[in-house]
């Protein structure tokens, strides 16, 4: 596939792997996008989540690896331990630099480097967590013209993570579940 | 932890002015560096300094001393001793056991940033007695980060994290054995201290300065675009002796690269390559 003119970026913590699994299993099966999913999870007790979700999806899912191009109909994890960013050149690029809001990878760093990279081609959604991560980046992603889309707290699990990012957003589209559902059933 | 004022932000543009004036000034290239973080952490030392792009820019042509705080900052030197304790196993177990038949080993932990990787190495070959026979070169670009190395000194915080990457290794001593505890911070024993030598060296423009029989360079490349990488990669090849290995971070494959047909591969998830051509 060509490199990526649109990227969709997922960010969920703490309760939001569920919602995650719906929304990849109900996307088209061919699709010009690139998706980037970044999940807070320890690196410490490394996970097979990139392998199982393979098997249950029946496509492939990527570990975002550093220099990388992004391409269309490509799915990314962002790895465990490491800052995931987007480069001017539409490469990622990892950094080990010390956790923001806590974690590494960070939401707020790979909403705020893609965001200023593909502009209003850019949409972030942010879901379920329990800490402040996501809003800011929600933010840039709105200042460079992309589209912001948060789970209705009262869908997620745990919402402080929507909760926070309703607070500073100025336009964001705050959705329910099956709604979000339905966003991904259309995506391009 | 430095606690960050108002973010600072500033255009890709604006960077490659900064990249280039640097280039300029003080004949340090930070062209081949990945964009987006090195952004990230100009803009940090920006706001930490409440700066705008006339003063940054100021600073670099007119402020004694500026440039080596500015390598300073926005360099990333966070580290661990024994990151990654499945690494350290598996150079135990699979490259270890080769370098035995070495009478002398050099080794090196390019981008060792405050020593921890360069310690870990020599406790790991101090516990397999390879340590009287080698000696160990730990560089990095930035100054600050090598006078910490020199002095071995980590903070009791610090070590409580290092124990727990110590304890996964499985060693046969004890982490302990291999500091003296001294009021709220520890330092590296003697021994280790000894068998390295902490220097600085710019893997950008610096060329190859010895012959090694291993050479660490773990999350480093992360940093560089992949022109750059190669050329790295390129120093690393020509400093290592046939048959010598290379390690790279956990992230960072020789898989992509051109150089990866003078190599074989020792272990692929954790990245550790041998030279055989
Ligand atoms: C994240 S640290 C890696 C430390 C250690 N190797 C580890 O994995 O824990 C990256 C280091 O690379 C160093 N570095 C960056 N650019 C460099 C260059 N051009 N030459 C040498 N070292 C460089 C930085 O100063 C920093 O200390």
């Amino acid at each position: 596939m060509a490199q990526a003119e649109d990227i969709i970026l997922i960010g969920g913590s703490a309760g939001s792997y569920g919602v995650i699994v719906n929304m990849l299993e109900s996307i088209p099966a061919k699709i010009s996008s690139a998706i980037i999913v970044i999940i807070h999870r320890n690196a410490k007790y490394p996970t097979q989540m990139e392998k199982s979700l393979t098997l249950k999806l029946k496509r492939p899912i990527l570990s975002a690896e550093d220099k990388v191009t992004i391409e269309g109909n490509n799915i990314y994890f962002a790895s465990p331990g490491y800052h995931l960013l987007v480069e001017p050149d539409h490469t990622f690029s990892l950094d080990i630099s010390d956790p923001v809001n806590f974690s590494r990878p960070s939401i707020d760093v790979l909403f705020e480097s893609a965001a200023e990279v593909y502009t209003t081609r850019c949409t972030a959604l942010l879901l379920s967590g329990a800490n402040n991560d996501g809003a800011y980046g929600i933010k840039r992603v709105e200042f460079f013209g992309g589209t912001s889309i948060i789970q209705d707290p009262n869908d997620a699990l745990i919402n402080t993570m929507p909760n926070s990012a309703i607070t500073t957003s100025s336009k964001a589209n705050v959705l329910k579940n099956k709604e979000i559902i339905n966003y991904f059933c259309s995506i391009k | 932890m430095v606690k960050l004022k108002e973010p600072v932000h500033i255009t890709f543009e604006e960077l490659d002015d900064v990249v280039y004036l640097l280039k300029k000034v003080a004949d340090y290239d930070l062209s081949g560096y990945s964009k987006s973080s090195l952004k990230r952490r100009v803009q940090r030392l920006m706001a930490m300094e409440s700066m705008d792009l006339i003063d940054l820019k100021n600073a670099i042509l007119n402020v004694n001393g500026f440039f080596g705080y500015f390598i300073q900052e926005i360099t990333v030197n966070v580290t661990e001793m024994f990151r990654d304790p499945p690494f350290y196993q598996e150079l135990r177990n699979a490259v270890f056991p080769y370098l035995q038949t070495y009478p002398q080993l050099r080794v090196w932990s390019a981008g060792c940033a405050t020593g921890e990787e360069a310690y870990s190495l020599s406790i790991l070959l101090q516990e397999e007695k390879l340590l009287n026979r080698s000696f160990i070169y730990g560089t990095d670009i930035s100054q600050q980060a090598i006078n910490t190395a020199k002095k071995g000194v980590y903070t009791v915080e610090k070590i409580k994290s290092y124990t727990e990457n110590y304890n996964r290794v499985g060693m046969n001593s004890k982490f302990s054995d291999h500091y003296t505890a001294m009021y709220d911070a520890v330092i590296i024993n003697n021994e280790y201290r000894n068998s390295i030598l902490f220097s600085n060296h710019n893997l950008v423009s610096d060329n190859v300065f010895n012959e090694f029989q291993l050479i660490c360079c773990r999350n480093v490349l992360i940093y560089f675009d992949k022109e750059l990488q190669q050329r790295v990669l390129n120093v690393f090849y020509e400093s290592l002796s046939l048959f010598g290995f290379l390690c790279l971070g956990t992230k960072e494959s020789l898989y992509r690269q051109e150089m990866n047909a003078n190599f074989k591969v020792i272990n692929k998830s954790l990245n550790i390559y041998q030279k055989i051509k």
